[in-house]
């Protein structure tokens, strides 16, 4: 519990976690600080491609080894199947209708990639390794969960369906290809390529993230202004709860495939981590009559506060437990 | 100055859905549209601004259409298989237009 405790402190007295902790405050004391929108999508291209060309560098460095499928498949298998016990949670936690629930339940499936981003920062910050494929795993679960969602629909009689252009617009989401183009591309051109222009996405990484995390703290400082209106009090222990269960869930397929522990951490922030960009995008054109209010507070103004803060901290120190790590 | 008269359709829509309705409109033949972005406003859902949106699925867009009248059922046909069940605003006004050969 120390170790937690300590790990926790030291977390969030990062550059990274204060930048966040700034914007939220910032945007619960109603300040007009703001990042612009175009800022914003550059910083994030810019994440997105460093943490991409980091891991396919990475990967091309150390090798492919039997793990990479296992964990790929676990993923999948995380991504979809999570929603299903985040929808029963719901039904037993919340009042919440069907479509809602459902809704919420795709997105505890599908991941946050600034999430992992962070959780990325904070190994690298500790000297903890990860394998570099993680990235890979972190594609492949986003869209499966937004599958199990509109499935959990379906059973219940509605007639929601996915179509081809719903199907490509989430297979092929700008987040997605950048970051699956930028791996391939540091697997092709490897260390040396890394070399080439890591004074462009190695050392400014952290910097940029910080300004990026201030920003995301100011859009979850505004989600948590709106949890009075639109959550109850057993939605938000869900929105706490969820994301433990689905580390617990990940540390279990990590410790099955035999991940390092920096992997662990990351198979489990994956897991725990709800999506805010992908998913509510994919729920506004399937599902139109779910409430856009409860699926987005949860997810950006309870789970990703949570996580950022407290969560990484608390899965970093279980996956040193449970890998001897 | 001799004016004609004609119709302007205006479907206020979330901007996720810009792309299935222009796509709905040009497939009914109607192909002259303008596409604005709405930066905020008040409904049934309380008040919204596009600033501080995380990602343009949950900002909103108005899709403006000036058509002659004996098209109207057409695009409004169109239109409704879109926006049926999604959040927006569907109006119809009369105008007048200078230029009729254009619409």
């Amino acid at each position: 519990m120390a170790d937690i405790l300590s790990l926790a402190a030291d977390n969030l007295l990062s550059p990274v976690i204060l930048s966040f902790i700034l914007g939220v405050a910032a945007a619960l004391g109603r300040s007009d600080l703001s990042v612009p929108e175009a800022a914003a999508k550059g910083m994030s291209i810019y994440l997105l491609f460093a943490i991409g060309f980091k891991g396919g560098a990475s990967v091309a460095d150390h090798g492919v080894d039997g793990t990479l499928i296992a964990t790929i498949g676990a993923g999948l298998v995380l991504s979809a199947g999570l929603p299903l016990v985040a929808f029963n949670l719901l039904r037993i936690m919340t009042k919440m209708s069907r479509v809602d629930a459902a809704a919420v339940a795709g997105h505890y499936g599908s991941i946050s990639i600034v999430t992992f981003v962070a959780a990325t920062s904070v190994l690298q910050g500790r000297g903890i390794s990860s394998e570099g494929y993680m990235v890979a795993v972190a594609a492949v679960m986003e869209a499966p969960a937004i599958l199990s969602a509109l499935w959990l629909i379906s059973t219940g009689g509605s007639d929601r369906r996915m179509d081809g252009t719903l199907l490509r617009e989430i297979l092929l989401n700008g987040s997605i290809v950048l970051l699956v183009g930028a791996f391939f591309i540091g697997l092709a051109t490897g260390q040396d390529g890394l070399a080439s222009i890591s004074s462009f996405i190695v050392a400014p990484f952290t910097g940029v993230l910080c300004l990026f995390l201030l920003d995301m703290g100011l859009v979850a400082g505004r989600g948590l202004r709106d949890v009075r209106g639109s959550l109850g009090y057993g939605a938000v222990a869900f929105g706490i709860m969820m994301p433990v269960i689905g580390s617990l869930a990940g540390l279990a397929a990590a410790l099955l495939i035999g991940l390092s522990t920096g992997g662990s951490v990351l198979l489990m922030v994956l897991s725990a981590s709800a999506s805010y960009i992908a998913v509510p995008a994919a729920m506004r054109v399937a599902l139109p009559e779910a409430n856009p209010s409860i699926y987005l507070t949860l997810s950006l103004g309870i789970t990703f506060p949570f996580n950022l803060t407290v969560g990484i901290p608390l899965y970093v120190t279980l996956a040193q437990l449970a890998t001897g790590g | 100055m001799k004016t004609h008269k004609a119709k302007r359709v205006v479907i206020t829509i979330e901007a996720i859905m810009q792309k299935r309705l222009t796509d709905a409109l040009e497939s009914a033949g109607v192909t002259g549209y303008s596409i604005l972005d709405v930066i905020g406003g008040s409904g049934r859902s309380g008040p919204w601004t596009s600033e501080g949106q995380i990602s343009r699925a949950s900002g909103m867009v108005q899709v403006i259409c000036i058509i002659r009248e004996e098209r109207l059922d057409t695009l409004i046909d169109a239109a409704f298989d879109v926006v049926d069940k999604h959040i927006g605003v569907v109006t119809i006004t009369d105008v007048e237009v200078l230029r009729a050969e254009r619409f």
